[in-house]
């Protein structure tokens, strides 16, 4: 029993430190392919050399990325099976089908046409190249689009039916279940997260370039193009996560009160806790900063309405309160920091000084990161908030477990640990030799990999360069 | 009416035809690598897989995610019960994967993941050939769940397909890189091919004659009468595909051996149908005990026939658009 229960736990860390790992590269090739895509347009539409060199330079970082995101991802398929069996069988027939449309529309296409994007733009030519970008920008989205429905569909199930077997078996119609209540908004919330995240990456990249060179117009293009981004989608993004925040209330409250670490319930309008130590033992939040009934007025859009707490919900189907209560102020305080480094920006540009602002650049080149951590803590909120189940209200995590003994999931789990930072310690560290190097005139391409072909090395005609060093945008 | 759960199990049944017709050649090239001369044959070997490796890889997403949408009872116990080779496996796939991109972004540690590519090539076919393995001697199943320990996917029998894929392996590689290259490097693949073509055959052998030793079924489906009849122009096959595949290698052909080749893995895969018909888990669980319900393959079904013809028409443009052989500095 003993060995049972330190399974279930080896598991658990097992499933969360592979999926957090994989969810870093696609939270940046969901972006970065957009961005590509943006790119390759504006070059092919206004000719203007800048927009090509700075496609080449981030090819070169999106490859990388993607492969990793790839290799990450096939052991993502794997995890279900290994660590998760007993849920497979009775989940299977609902998550199954919509996991293998994922594959048949997204992951089939990001493949087949990633090998043109990355190697094929003189057998091609440009236009069917800039069609290739748009098809991976485009799966990426896809692949999104169904796994979080699958994610979403275990948080918010409906439309299913039980089996005699215990097998969750699909309904009527799949509609209900593609679209399941939180579905929406999670894959909106998700989605737009990427996209700050890769304009935060990008920004810092340009910042840093900035300060070493003002006068760069690659760095100043991506500057200015992460800051637009920066600026217009983080007040959406917020707006988008107030929207969530209301539909977990309605759905998941005990995720919600974690999140809001609110032990007790509140008849006359609950407090906004800002800070405080959630002490799970006495149910309390200790050394509390709040602000009066702005739960309330936030969640119920009434300063006086009443909340229900963590004490109307039996103790074991808690979710584990600080965990859920920390990475959310995590994400929420990133989010917050975004939105100031967009106001900011526009600010800068008012004052038509945004290349020379350099606090401002470095503000940007610490924010770099910020989109990474934001996601992961995001996504364990999420997570740790629906426990103890795996699909919510129905099935227990405890119940999901694959038959297994906890040393085979400890060695194995040891395993993913070492070979994780090695390689994808040693993959981001190629990620920032890349973004070290300043964007150029000649921007080469996928540099001594297979693009090294003839006409790779940018022909005049057909690659105008940059205006040299010094010119202004 | 037709049967669903049979027309899935063809698809998934496709779905690892496909993966091995062409994630194989490129699984054999990693473990052929540290033949090649470090330097050009080294980068023509590399990038005459670069842009399609990726797409290969997919097909064996395609089969696990099938599985589990398909026949969700066979994905719960298979995975549990294979948990280190596929572990070992993912890992494998890890480093290959991202060696394609590393040795080029670091030309100081290019032997290191030159290295990788190669050991993880190795470990994710040798660990396939042991989940192979594994399945057809049997799985120990009790109600609706793995029964057996961390170890039983061990034997020598395992051992043994693992032995077997790589050779196979290799002989799809050397076959793809007689047909992608020119050179001392086709040359050097011609000789390869040749000498793994014996180590396959053998390895075949050794395999059907061990195979029919584990499951009474097996013994029934290869061997008693009338059967006999049909299941015998399987090896009958075998012999004359060996021979043309010999003939081509001769005659100096580029493309057939690598043809002649997958027409030999085919012959092994239509032999391991025969064997273990019409179960997913040999002498355990049926393909319809294991099915998911109607609806899910209903509904799988649709997508599978509009975008299975659609996956294959523009993986066979990629494959087109990089046609003809591969130089060192890439596609001419
Ligand atoms: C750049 C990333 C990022 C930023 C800046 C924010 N979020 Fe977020 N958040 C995510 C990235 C994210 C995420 C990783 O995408 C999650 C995890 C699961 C999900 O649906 O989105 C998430 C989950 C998530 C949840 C959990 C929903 C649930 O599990 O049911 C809530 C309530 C919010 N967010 C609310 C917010 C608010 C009010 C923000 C305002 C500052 C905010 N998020 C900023
Ligand atoms: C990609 C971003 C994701 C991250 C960072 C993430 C994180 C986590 C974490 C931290 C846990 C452990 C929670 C705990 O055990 O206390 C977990 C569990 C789990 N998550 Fe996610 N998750 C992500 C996406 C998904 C998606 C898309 C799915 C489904 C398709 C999913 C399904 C599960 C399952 C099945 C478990 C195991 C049961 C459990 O322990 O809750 N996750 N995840
Ligand atoms: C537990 C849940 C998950 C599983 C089982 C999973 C599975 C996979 C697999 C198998 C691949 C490789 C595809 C290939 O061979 O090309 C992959 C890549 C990818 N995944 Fe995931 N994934 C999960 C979570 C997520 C989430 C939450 C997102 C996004 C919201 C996501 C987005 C992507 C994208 C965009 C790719 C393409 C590669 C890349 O962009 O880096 N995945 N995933």
């Amino acid at each position: 029993m003993i060995d049972q229960e330190w399974a279930i736990i080896l598991a658990r860390i097992q499933f969360a430190f592979t999926v957090s790992f994989h969810f870093i590269f696609p939270a940046f090739s969901i972006g970065l392919a957009s961005f590509l895509a943006v790119l390759e347009g504006l070059w092919l539409k206004t000719g203007e050399g800048v927009y090509a060199n700075l496609y080449r330079y981030w090819l070169k970082i999106f490859a990388v990325v993607f492969a990793m995101g790839v290799v990450s991802g096939i052991v993502m398929s794997y995890q279900f099976g290994t660590n998760w069996s007993v849920f497979s069988d009775k989940a299977g027939p609902v998550i199954g089908p919509l996991m293998a449309y994922e594959v048949m529309t997204a992951f089939f296409l990001e493949a087949g046409f990633l090998g043109v994007m990355l190697f094929g733009i003189n057998k091609v030519g440009r236009k069917l190249h800039f069609i290739a970008t748009c098809t991976v920008a485009f799966g990426t989205l896809i692949s999104a689009t169904w796994i979080i429905s699958v994610n979403s569909w275990m948080q918010t199930p409906v439309g299913f039916e039980m089996g005699t077997n215990g097998q969750f078996l699909p309904g009527e119609s799949w509609w209900p279940i593609i679209f399941n209540p939180s579905f929406p908004y999670r894959l909106l919330h998700t989605v737009l997260a990427a996209f700050l995240t890769t304009a935060f990456a990008v920004g810092a990249v340009g910042a840093w370039h900035l300060l070493r060179d003002s006068q760069n117009v690659g760095a100043r293009k991506m500057f200015s193009m992460a800051m637009w981004m920066a600026a217009i989608v983080t007040p959406i993004q917020i707006f988008a996560g107030d929207l969530h925040g209301l539909n977990t209330l309605e759905h998941q409250p005990a995720k919600v009160m974690a999140m809001e670490g609110h032990f007790e319930s509140h008849p006359e309008g609950a407090p906004l806790i800002l800070f405080g130590i959630p002490n799970s033992a006495e149910k309390r939040i200790d050394y509390a900063i709040q602000i009066p009934k702005a739960s309330s007025l936030i969640l119920k859009h009434d300063p006086n309405a009443p909340l229900a707490g963590l004490d109307t919900i039996p103790d074991e189907n808690e979710p584990p309160v600080g965990i859920v209560f920390w990475s959310f102020r995590i994400m929420v305080g990133l989010g917050f920091a975004m939105l100031g480094v967009g106001l900011w920006s526009l600010l800068a540009r008012l004052r038509k000084n945004l290349y020379q602002a350099s606090w401002l650049h470095r503000a940007a080149v610490l924010m770099g990161p910020s989109g990474f951590v934001a996601v992961l803590a995001g996504w364990i909120t999420t997570e740790v908030g629906r426990q103890p189940y795996t699909i919510y209200g129905l099935l227990q995590t405890s119940q999901s477990v694959s038959p297994l003994d906890a040393q085979a999931v400890a060695v194995s789990l040891i395993a993913f640990i070492v070979v994780y930072f090695s390689v994808f310690g040693m993959g981001i560290w190629y990620l920032f030799q890349l973004m070290k190097k300043a964007p150029e005139a000649h921007e080469r391409g996928l540099d001594g990999s297979p693009t090294r072909t003839a006409g790779l090395t940018p022909a005049p005609a057909m690659l105008p360069s940059l205006p040299s060093k010094g010119a202004s945008l | 009416m037709i049967d669903l759960t049979i027309v899935w199990a063809c698809i998934i049944a496709f779905a690892i035809v496909a993966y091995v017709v062409m994630d194989g050649f490129d699984l054999g090239i990693g473990i052929l690598f540290p033949f090649f001369q470090v330097g050009e044959d080294r980068d023509k070997a590399m990038n005459s897989i670069a842009p399609v490796w990726d797409g290969n890889e997919t097909w064996l997403v395609m089969g696990v995610g099938g599985l589990l949408a398909a026949f969700p009872l066979a994905y719960a116990i298979i995975l549990p019960a294979l948990y280190a080779p596929m572990i070992a496996m993912l890992l494998g796939l890890v480093f290959r994967g991202v060696a394609f991109e590393f040795r080029w972004r670091d030309p100081s540690h290019r032997p290191f993941w030159d290295g990788a590519f190669t050991l993880g090539s190795i470990v994710a076919t040798f660990a396939q050939g042991i989940a192979l393995g594994a399945l057809l001697q049997g799985i120990t199943v009790q109600g609706r769940a793995y029964a057996g320990g961390w170890w039983e996917w061990l034997s020598p029998f395992s051992i043994l397909t693992g032995f077997g894929l790589l050779v196979g392996y290799s002989l799809l590689g050397a076959c793809w890189l007689n047909w992608k290259t020119d050179g001392g490097l086709q040359r050097q693949a011609v000789t390869y091919a040749g000498r793994l073509g014996i180590g396959l055959l053998i390895m075949i052998g050794a395999i059907s004659a061990a195979t029919l030793t584990l499951e009474p079924q097996y013994h029934a489906r290869w061997l008693s009468f009338p059967d006999v009849i049909a299941t015998a122009q399987v090896p009958l096959a075998t012999i004359v595909v060996t021979w043309l595949f010999y003939r081509s290698l001769r005659l100096k052909k580029d493309v057939q051996p690598f043809l002649w080749a997958l027409s030999l893995f085919g012959l092994c895969l239509v032999g391991l149908a025969v064997s273990i018909w019409p179960n997913v888990i040999p002498a355990r669980v049926s393909i319809w005990e294991a099915a998911a319900p109607h609806r899910s393959q209903v509904f799988m079904l649709v997508g599978a026939s509009i975008m299975i013809p659609i996956i294959l028409a523009y993986t066979a443009w990629s494959y087109w658009v990089f046609r003809g052989k591969v130089g060192t500095e890439g596609y001419h």
